[in-house]
């Protein structure tokens, strides 16, 4: 009978693929274990086997095609003297593509800036987060030879999420350095490269990795200026993708925005949008304190429009009014801020006009901007995926409490993911995270709607 | 470790052993006196005395250039006085002064010194081995041949990030000098109760790393051990681990009951393989100095120390506003 293959994910948060190439052709007999095509994802190319024997009956899609959805149909398989149409689709096959809870979030998120980060009539171009965070660091290696990348994958295979794709090709393996895999043992030797002179960017494969390194990152970089009385500043980055990716279980699945954000020393920026992606990330590499970058898997793909200027950046410890509204201020940051403006724009449908605040950088807060917001809307929800107790949100109420007591008209809302490692199986994993609706019965309960 | 021997015939100059002798004998007398003050009260917290070990850090600073650099666990007054630091700078930091290096910020532990390349001064055992790494990777990765001197403690030797450190270093050819100094007591802990390796060294080579394990009594045989080292990483050839057999006196820090080793032991030690005496015997019965000239380095010394001790009493406090400078450079 004939079966139709279908576009495979080929990582836990992949949407979408270029099929690169056909390694058959029409009528070829394959047998199970054969490799029919190549695929490239946003991450990797990755090799695509045969399950079954079979005869190749027709490619339904043409080697070269960019933004193949998962679960496309891209080939029929037949058998000997079987025609190729009409084949069904295999069952089985949707089931795991579903994994991605964010999936369904548009890909351009509306966004209505009313904070000047750049001049009106400034030329735009459309970029990935990823394309966002790769010039950054390379615009930044061109501007200063002190300037360095290390980490596991980050060179010869190219980032293992195609961060750094290229950058080894330009600027050598001089300054994009391959490490083995011993996160205390690199993020303790870059810090000293630091204080030797250098200006060290180390990404963590994930941030749930650098769980090994944070003795380095608190008590090697952080404190390290105090102590010495000024004397020896630590001017380094360490980036990676933190949170929840998909279906990871719980020792991939975790935000640490909370855990730095307690440590004086350090400052922590967690964007959203690819222009903040790229202008915090060159604001970080030039500060001479160390950054905790927090970046997220899920959001490595999405396309947002960047300035198209040299040297942009976007200063640390300022947030952003993402959209205005007089109603109830949600503050969020990363991909908090997808479920903060989908329930804006579902909110505005119901007359409900919210105000959503992107803290961007968590240390220090732009706890002005924040106060700002709740004098005028009288009104606040925090949006977080990290766990409940002691969350960022945490912080925020504490603060507003204490300076903006009188202007509240409903106790705060803290939104964070719940209160569980996260779990593995696609409906838990929902559960566990914070959504778009919960924003929106939050803030129709500090609305009192 | 065998008696002492009689000092061997060496082409030193005399004023070369005359530095050493004065080296070491600043630091003893200094870390006596911050005793002292620790037991007066005037300093607190943690304070980890080097007293036993001079010959380790006197030895190696013997050998290094301008430029090396250097850093070590939380026993690092002795580092920060031979690399040239002032001890009233040292002292007034001991006594937690607006005098002191840190402005009194960082206290015993935690001294840092730019000029001189120390890089401190580290709390968590361990965690100045990959760091040393990385200001040796910084001389590297810049084409200078200066060195980093990474010392660590019998006791940090058993921590993991120490060989993370080692393969890194090697991987890359860093110019880093690892010193063990072998105290054979991590805290209360012989190294005999800690691992059943008997010699720390070789550990490095299960990662390639060329090393030996040295008399750090002996001044110049660490001396000697260090220009290999040395010579090796300038060359290109690093990294190099040397472990140095020593001994401190003293506790682990002042509050150290030591009861993990009888007073016997350290008295034999003391009188039989003190790095000090050693080279003053060797300056007595070679005839490179007389006992006046010896008394002479005495009196200078107990001055030097004295003025320090002074300085770290009359330093006035950090002001209440240093509390919030240098959180963010």
């Amino acid at each position: 009978m004939a079966t139709q293959i279908l576009m495979p994910a080929l990582s836990p948060t992949m949407e979408e693929g270029t099929l690169a190439k056909w390694l058959v052709k029409e009528g070829d007999v394959v047998k199970s274990g054969q490799i029919l095509a190549e695929i490239e994802t946003d991450k990797a190319t990755m090799e695509f086997e045969a399950v079954d024997e079979g005869i190749v009956g027709k490619l339904l899609v043409a080697a070269g095609t960019e933004g193949v959805k998962v679960n496309t149909p891209i080939a029929v398989m037949v058998e000997e003297g079987e025609s190729a149409e009409a084949a069904p689709a295999p069952k089985a096959a949707a089931a795991p593509v579903a994994a991605a809870p964010v999936a369904a979030a548009a890909p351009v998120a509306p966004v209505v800036s009313t904070t000047p980060d750049w001049p009106e009539g400034t030329p735009m171009k459309s970029m990935t987060v990823r394309e966002a965070l790769r010039e950054a660091m390379a615009e930044e290696m061109r501007g200063n030879p002190n300037v360095f990348l290390m980490g596991e994958e980050v060179g010869e295979y190219q980032g293992a999420y195609k961060i750094s794709q290229g950058l080894l090709d330009e600027f050598g393996a001089r300054r994009v350095i391959d490490t083995p895999i011993t996160e205390i043992g690199f993020a303790g030797l870059a810090v000293g490269a630091a204080w030797g002179g250098l200006n060290p960017i180390v990404e963590f494969m994930t941030f749930n990795f650098a769980m090994q390194a944070i003795d380095h990152i608190i008590n090697s970089a952080a404190k390290t200026n105090y102590m010495s009385g000024g004397q020896l500043p630590c001017p380094i980055v360490f980036r990676g993708p933190n949170g929840a990716a998909a279906r990871v279980g719980a020792q991939h699945s975790q935000c640490y925005a909370a855990w730095y954000a307690h440590i004086p020393g350090l400052k922590v920026v967690m964007p959203y949008s690819a222009a903040d992606a790229k202008g915090l990330l060159k604001a970080a590499i030039r500060d001479q304190n160390p950054v905790v970058f927090l970046e997220n898997e899920i959001l490595y793909g999405r396309t947002f429009e960047v300035p198209d200027v040299a040297d942009f950046t976007i200063p640390i410890g300022k947030a952003r009014v993402a959209r205005a509204g007089r109603d109830v201020t949600i503050v969020s940051f990363g991909i908090g801020m997808t479920y903060a403006l989908a329930a804006a724009e579902a909110l505005a449908k119901d007359g409900i006009e919210a105000e959503v605040i992107d803290l961007r950088t968590i240390r220090p807060m732009d706890t002005a901007a924040i106060l700002a917001s709740v004098r005028k809307t009288n009104r606040l929800v925090t949006v977080e995926e990290g766990f409940p107790q002691s969350s960022v949100g945490n912080y925020i109420t504490s603060v507003v409490m204490e300076q903006a007591f009188d202007d509240l008209d409903a106790p705060v809302i803290n939104l964070t993911g719940k209160d569980v490692p996260m779990p593995y199986a696609a409906n838990l994993e929902k559960l566990a995270l914070v959504t778009t609706d919960e924003v929106i019965a939050a803030v129709k309960k500090v609305t009192y709607r | 470790m065998a008696a002492r021997k009689t000092p061997e015939k060496s082409n030193i100059s005399a004023d070369e052993l005359l530095k050493y002798y004065r080296d070491m004998l600043l630091i003893r007398r200094f870390e006596e006196k911050a005793g002292q003050l620790y037991g007066m009260g005037l300093i607190g917290g943690f304070c980890h005395l080097y007293i036993g070990q001079e010959a380790v850090v006197v030895g190696i600073e013997a050998a290094a250039k301008d430029g090396d650099k250097r850093i070590t666990s939380y026993r690092d007054h002795g580092h920060m006085l031979v690399c040239g630091m002032d001890p009233k700078g040292v002292m007034a930091e001991l006594t937690g002064r607006a005098g002191g290096y840190s402005r009194g910020k960082g206290g015993s532990m935690h001294m840092f010194s730019r000029e001189k390349h120390f890089y401190g001064g580290h709390g968590i055992v361990g965690a100045q081995v990959p760091l040393g790494t990385g200001l040796a990777f910084s001389d590297k990765y810049k084409g200078n041949d200066n060195v980093t001197f990474a010392y660590f403690g019998d006791g940090a030797a058993n921590q993991g990030q120490v060989y993370e450190s080692y393969n890194m270093a090697e991987l890359w050819n860093l110019p880093v000098v690892y010193v063990i100094e072998n105290n054979q007591y991590a805290m209360g802990t012989s190294t005999k109760r800690a691992t059943k390796s008997p010699n720390l060294w070789e550990r490095g080579a299960a990662y390639g790393i060329k090393g030996e394990m040295v008399d750090g009594m002996d001044v110049l045989a660490v001396k000697a051990a260090a220009e290999k080292a040395i010579a090796a990483c300038r060359a290109g050839d690093g990294p190099y681990i040397l472990e140095m057999m020593t001994y401190r006196y003293r506790g682990h820090s002042m509050s150290d009951p030591a009861k993990y080793r009888t007073r016997e032991e350290v008295e034999k030690m003391r009188s039989e393989r003190d790095a000090i005496e050693r080279v003053r015997e060797m300056l007595l019965t070679g005839g490179l100095a007389s006992d006046e000239d010896l008394k002479a380095i005495d009196k200078d010394i107990k001055s030097i120390v004295n003025e320090a001790a002074e300085f770290s009493k009359d330093s006035p406090e950090p002001a209440l506003s240093e509390l919030w400078t240098d959180i963010y450079a």
